[in-house]
């Protein structure tokens, strides 16, 4: 479904992304591992369709990004986007009105589950809970391409199996997540391929299983040899 | 269930699942949940789960009804083929680490005896 060549973002002439190859298919959950300042965010936003290559193509369904991808593409940013006025079934409404593949029914399950209030303000939230909030709307969209930048950063461990068995629960046949952090450990069972970058560039990536299987080590310890 | 990175995932579950049915929890038989539920339970990738009950049908561990779901087997021989695997496997582990702090085969034996 989405297919980046040579994908390059400069700006002021420092390259974020060098010429980045990745053809992402449905069915599939994606990390997207590097240490910060890899290149992760930057081409999640490329996907997205907030910043524009520099050089190479980004195409999604074999056409450029564009508004018809941004339909189907969900994108959840590190920074928090919402009005500090809004309360949690605010952010509902919002996301409602934004987007017409959201489900308000979705949204209502997801906020139960994670112990959520939907009368709770939004500038009252702690970093957990803001990021689970994140997720929840952003799940809450029936979108074919998923894209959750860094959804299990600052956050604590039972918040982050929540987080985990939302992701899973949101992963089916006709839908592809790519989901970045430079928490490795979290991420091992739940992938099925893996996409190092370092320093904008792609130093690897493969079928997890297959990679544990011929190097004979984790996801977790490969991470460990690339950026030691 | 905590996971040991260095064995493949869907062999872990599978392990789980046998125990399960040797401590009872499950029964032969019983219907298993569905692979995305299988998923969501453990926190694996769903294509894992759909591997584990794939490598669990080619051993005849269990089968699939068409449209109703997967269920354990109900032929007992596997119990006792099962029990058998496990146990093997924790001999062998036990006898690598006794081997590995250098005791012999009589300390071995003498030590084993007392816990018994």
């Amino acid at each position: 479904m989405l297919e980046c060549k040579d994908a390059t973002k400069k700006y002021m002439g420092k390259v974020a992304v060098d010429r980045m190859n990745l053809t992402v298919e449905k069915g599939r959950i994606y990390a997207l591992l590097g240490p910060n300042g890899s290149g992760k965010t930057t081409l999640m936003k490329m996907v997205a369709g907030l910043v524009k290559p520099t050089e190479g193509v980004v195409t999604y369904n074999k056409i450029p990004i564009g508004i018809e991808s941004k339909r189907k593409v969900a994108y959840m940013s590190t920074e928090p986007f919402y009005y500090n006025y809004m309360n949690i079934a605010d952010v509902g409404k919002y996301y409602a009105d934004f987007f017409e593949d959201f489900s308000t029914e979705k949204y209502a399950q997801l906020i139960e589950r994670m112990n959520l209030r939907t009368q709770d303000k939004v500038k009252s939230l702690s970093s957990g809970m803001a990021a689970k909030l994140k997720i929840a709307a952003t799940l809450s969209r029936k979108a074919e391409l998923i894209l959750l930048d860094e959804p299990l950063n600052g956050i604590d461990i039972i918040a982050r199996e929540q987080i985990i068995t939302t992701i899973v629960e949101s992963a089916n046949d006709e839908n592809a997540l790519v989901v970045s952090s430079h928490l490795v450990d979290e991420l091992e069972k739940i992938i099925d391929y893996a996409v190092f970058m370092k320093e904008g560039n792609l130093v690897m990536q493969g079928d997890a299983e297959e990679m544990r299987a011929e190097r004979g080590m984790s996801i977790v310890e490969l991470y460990k040899r690339i950026y030691a | 269930m905590e996971f040991d990175t260095n064995v493949p995932i869907y062999f872990q579950v599978i392990q789980e699942i046998k125990k399960e049915i040797i401590n009872g929890s499950r029964k032969l038989g019983d219907k298993l949940p569905s692979s995305r539920e299988l998923a969501v339970l453990y926190k694996i990738n769903p294509n894992t789960a759909n591997r584990i009950y794939r490598e669990m049908e080619l051993s005849g561990l269990c089968f699939t009804k068409r449209g109703l779901g997967t269920y354990i087997t109900e032929d007992e021989t596997m119990l006792k083929q099962i029990r058998v695997e496990l146990a093997d496997k924790l001999m062998d582990d036990f006898v690598q680490g006794m081997r590995l702090l250098g005791l012999s085969r009589e300390e071995i034996m003498k030590d084993l005896e007392k816990k018994l």
